[in-house]
């Protein structure tokens, strides 16, 4: 999260305006309430950007607190066996950002650290967080704990009884959990109890918004944060490889981990980039793939793509990953599907499943489920790339927490 | 003058009243309003998440769209009351994404056609006023900003620019129907509003009782209540539009005969 230079003028990153559009997406659609306080965010954010100091507590805490810089692995058996159904000199190298060796096991953590450190910085003295699986919950009570603030997360009353053991990580890390049983129970809920809560106590809490999503500043400022992850993956690419990757893969709900692998290499127009949304039980089904099957509208503070019916009316999103099932994603990537910087496909909750399964068995690596959407994807594109190619993925968390989940799809009783 | 404009020029402050379209027998319940002696009606568009709302407004969101109310049917509603009261100034109230589903321009018509007088969307802020306002504005429908404590005098140029109708005073900074302002706030706010402004200055948020109108009437142009509303409809289903009209009849001799006292 570096200052910008100054971007030429056909740069894919000089985005968000000045007032947070991603070409027509973005922006800043909240309640008058919350406007001042939002203005005065981006104000706070733009003087901690300049600030070298607040850049050397955020590279500190990185380092030592978080685990940075993440190893970026060649993964030389999943390689090995996509290329096996692959044409002769055809499947390309796989490698992966690990992202999900980060302290708590998920890229979560890289935002938390900035976010919680600009709301020091604004004498806010009260952390708010949501949460759907309860990772960026976790990351966020962690935060509060490293720095003795107190927080409360909002989490749906489906998702607490989906998610135990996080419930209990963020209880154990001193965080009040705060059961949502408005609208369907599920993140999007528990956003909107965020926001309700945030707007009753302007004065002194900070809302620690968990991706790329939400009122401008956040969509940028969290892009920022987590673009650790493009910026380190490009370094050790070129000094592994001495080249840059092919193709991008990454995972999205809201999208933080692919914006944040992405950003660094817009610019490089020989990389290619695909995020990966979750189709669900199928496209024509239920699914949590906002950018296939929304259309754009205005939610939680954005304008972007949203799973929404013919009045507007907000449709629940399905994945059996938590983490990916919300049905908005982003305004940076609604806005760069429309220009065609970035192609966006999907998978199944099967595919995700048995993607998991063989990355467990080649690499000996358990994924969360979200980045299994990715490596699915991977496996479908890897053959039809040829074998001096090179695709790198974002691992962004481990799959520790969804043991469970995936033990029941199998019908396996644990 | 607009229907809106002659609601705020009669001898006594304006009683508003907001109630949930779709939820309970809303046709019924809008007249009952109008018998009770309200002088502007909010139609509250109901949406999924509504983010700016305590329970009562929730649940009667989630009543009307389980019920499977429309667009189409919220603008049916509105039509009907513009038949049976021509002169009641009409408002639609909701949140941005059910206004702009098929475009702003689309339901700034429809709006029109339907003979609605005003719009308050709550998450479209001045700074956003594209989205929505020049739509509104082509077809002659006032967009009603929003006042908060939180809007310093430093914003409050920014969210009256482009402001018509009114100005809805938002007393409390937090959701609808819970805490009710401390009533020397109202006074300093309304005043610093007035100071800003020639509209009409409304104050809602949390006010349920006659003597809590009366209070807020003796310096606003308008008193706006809403989750008291919405409750007793939640609470009398069928049956509301006799409680309502009771409940309203309280409010309104409360707030005409608080009549402003001139310094």
């Amino acid at each position: 999260m570096t200052a910008p230079p100054s971007f030429p003028p056909n740069s894919f990153k000089a985005q968000p305006d000045d007032r947070g559009h991603f070409g027509d997406y973005g922006g800043r659609y909240v309640a008058e309430t919350l406007m001042p306080l939002v203005l005065d965010l981006d104000r706070a954010y733009r003087a901690a950007k300049a600030d070298p100091a607040f850049q050397a507590q955020f590279d500190d805490l990185l380092e030592h607190y978080v685990g940075r810089p993440s190893p970026l692995y060649y993964a030389e058996r999943l390689t090995e066996s996509l290329r096996q159904s692959a044409p002769k000199t055809m499947g390309a190298q796989i490698w992966f950002k690990r992202d999900e060796l980060n302290h708590t096991g998920a890229h979560k953590i890289n935002n938390c650290i900035g976010q919680i450190l600009l709301a020091m910085r604004m004498g806010k003295t009260r952390i708010i967080a949501e949460t759907g699986a309860g990772q960026h919950g976790v990351a966020t009570a962690t935060v509060c704990a490293r720095f003795g603030l107190p927080c409360v997360i909002y989490m749906g009353a489906r998702d607490i009884e989906r998610q135990a053991p996080n419930v209990f990580r963020m209880k154990l890390l001193g965080a009040e959990v705060r059961q949502v049983t408005s609208g369907a129970h599920t993140l999007k809920d528990a956003m909107n109890e965020g926001m309700r809560d945030w707007v009753a106590n302007v004065h002194d809490t900070f809302y620690i918004i968990g991706t790329a999503a939400g009122p401008h500043p956040y969509p940028e400022m969290v892009r920022d944060f987590q673009s650790v992850i493009g910026t380190e993956a490009r370094a050790q690419m070129l000094a592994r490889t001495g080249r840059l990757p092919d193709l991008l893969v990454a995972a999205i709900g809201g999208g933080s981990n692919a914006i944040g692998l992405f950003h660094p290499f817009l610019d490089d127009p020989d990389v290619a980039m695909l995020g990966v949304e979750a189709a669900g039980h199928g496209l024509d089904k239920e699914h949590a793939a906002s950018l296939a099957g929304g259309f754009p509208g205005v939610l939680h503070g954005n304008k972007t793509y949203l799973l929404q019916d013919d009045d507007g009316q907000i449709t629940e999103a399905h994945s059996i990953s938590a983490g990916l099932d919300y049905p908005g994603i982003g305004p940076e990537h609604a806005w760069l599907k429309d220009i065609g910087r970035v192609e966006y496909d999907s998978a199944t909750d099967t595919e995700a499943l048995d993607a998991f399964q063989l990355l467990c068995r080649t690499e000996g690596i358990i994924p969360a489920l979200e980045p299994s959407h990715a490596i699915a994807a991977v496996t479908r594109r890897a053959r039809d790339m040829r074998e001096d190619q090179i695709i790198l993925a974002n691992l962004c968390g481990r799959g520790d927490k969804d043991i469970f989940t995936v033990a029941e799809a199998l019908g396996v009783e644990i | 003058m607009t229907r809106l404009a002659g609601a705020f020029e009669k001898s006594h402050p304006a009683l508003v009243a907001f109630v949930t379209a779709g939820d309970g027998p809303t046709r019924a319940i809008l007249d009952a309003l109008v018998a009770g002696g309200a002088d502007v009606i909010e139609l509250g568009m109901p949406f999924t998440d509504p983010m700016a709302d305590g329970p009562a407004i929730q649940a009667a969101n989630l009543r009307s769209l389980g019920a499977g109310t429309t667009t189409a049917d919220i603008l049916l509603i509105a039509k009907g009351f513009r038949g049976r009261h021509p002169d009641v100034p009409l408002v639609l109230m909701g949140y941005a994404n059910p206004m702009l589903r098929r475009g702003a321009d689309w339901f700034a018509h429809a709006a029109a056609d339907a003979g609605v007088d005003g719009v308050i969307c709550v998450d479209v802020p001045p700074e956003e006023d594209d989205a929505l306002g020049p739509a509104l504005r082509a077809a002659r429908i006032d967009l009603i900003r929003l006042a908060t404590p939180t809007t310093d005098v430093a914003r409050l140029p920014t969210v009256l620019d482009g402001a018509s109708g009114f100005i809805y005073y938002v007393s409390v900074a937090g959701i609808t129907g819970l805490q009710q302002a401390q009533q020397a706030s109202i006074d300093d706010a309304v005043a610093r509003l007035k100071a800003a402004t020639t509209l009409p200055v409304a104050v809602g948020f949390g006010i349920r009782t006659p003597d809590q109108a009366a209070a807020v009437a003796r310096v606003a142009d308008g008193v706006v209540v809403g989750s008291a509303i919405v409750e007793l409809v939640g609470q009398h289903g069928a049956d509301a539009p006799a409680a309502v009209t009771a409940y309203i009849k309280s409010l309104a001799d409360a707030v005409a005969s608080a009549r402003k006292v001139t310094a």
